[in-house]
């Protein structure tokens, strides 16, 4: 009759790394499909506001991006709101140079579609909101979007 | 192994979001020439709706103040015209497909206009109950026709259906010339 035997000390076996290689491609896979390759970091304080009717944007690459808002650092920049175009705040006046440099990395068929997506602090008074429509208005650069999170828009009051 | 990497390859796939962004999209008008006077487009009173807000965020809609909850039914009673008021904007009869003739309020605009001080907040909640009255008579709309909401309606094969209901209810909301109201 056959015995099962123990024989000698239980001992735990290692753990195998003969998968590690797997995982480590894996994660690089993953990392390489996740990360956006430039990504500003945003330098005002920013709430965009809440609405209801809110549509995705989508197609990433025809996206440029606008930030108003107060500055997150005070001490250096002061606390009225500024725009921040990529990674400096800018004048309104340079809007316009801002959106050609934008025109010019974009496929020359997908100019016509490209979108200006402002992203704009909650509490921003409409005045430097109105200046930058205008100055969008002067690049040509007509469609765009107020960026906002779903929610109660009366709570943006 | 390979089957475990896979599938938590197409889990991270699926579960990272890369954080899409949404907003109210809106089409600016080009700048006018300079040659052409501002006033040679006039729009007949009955067609403008209009909406202003003030540095204290109140509103005045078509010359009487009104709270920011009710202005969503006062859009849609205005953009329908339901009751062909002459007050309300002038209805034309357009040939639509899917719908036939129909009276259609096709020249009105809604015209907001801000101080320079009003909160944007304020502004975003206006524009926001604007679309949301188009979107609710487009939703009852494309219910009565097609029994399924405009809202709903994605991908290609609804496209002729959305343009039919987009014919009959045009969005107008006209980003209009910065003023100074309110006063500051």
């Amino acid at each position: 009759m056959a015995r099962f035997q123990r024989s000698g000390k239980k001992k735990m076996p290692g753990i195998s790394t003969a998968s590690l290689p797997d995982i480590v491609f894996m994660l690089l896979f993953f990392f390489m499909v996740t990360t956006v390759m430039k990504e500003v970091t945003v330098m005002v304080r920013l709430r965009v506001p809440y609405a209801t009717e809110i549509r995705k944007l989508e197609n990433r690459s025809l996206v440029s991006y606008i930030y108003i808002g107060q500055p997150r650092s005070t001490e250096v920049y002061g606390t009225y709101p500024r725009i921040q175009l990529n990674d400096a705040f800018a004048s309104k006046e340079r809007i316009r140079e801002f959106i050609s440099a934008e025109r010019e990395k974009m496929d020359e068929n997908e100019r016509p579609k490209m979108t200006v997506s402002l992203k704009v602090d909650n509490n921003v008074e409409m005045g430097i909101v109105t200046d930058v429509k205008q100055e969008l208005r002067k690049a040509s650069a007509l469609k765009i979007n107020y960026s906002s999170r779903q929610g109660d828009p009366f709570d943006n009051l | 192994m390979a089957d475990i990497a896979f599938l938590l390859l197409i889990f991270f796939l699926v579960t990272t979001t890369m954080n899409t962004d949404s907003g109210l999209s809106r089409q600016l008008p080009p700048m006018p020439d300079e040659e052409v006077p501002e006033d040679d487009i006039k729009i007949r009173e009955r067609n403008i709706f209009l909406v202003l807000v003030n540095k204290n965020d109140q509103l005045m809609v078509e010359n009487e103040l009104m709270d920011i909850s009710d202005i969503r039914e006062a859009a849609k009673e205005f953009i329908a015209n339901p009751n062909n008021d002459p007050d309300l904007p002038a209805k034309t009869p357009l040939e639509v497909p899917y719908f036939g003739t129909r009276e259609v309020t096709k020249n009105h605009v809604i015209s907001i206009q801000t101080d320079n001080g009003t909160s944007y907040g304020a502004y975003i909640a206006v524009q926001n109950e604007l679309v949301a009255a188009y979107n609710e008579l487009r939703n009852e709309l494309a219910m009565q026709r097609f029994g399924e909401k405009y809202t709903d309606m994605k991908g290609e094969a609804d496209r002729p259906k959305k343009d039919a209901i987009e014919e009959i209810y045009p969005l107008a909301i006209s980003e209009a010339e910065p003023k100074n109201i309110g006063g500051q």
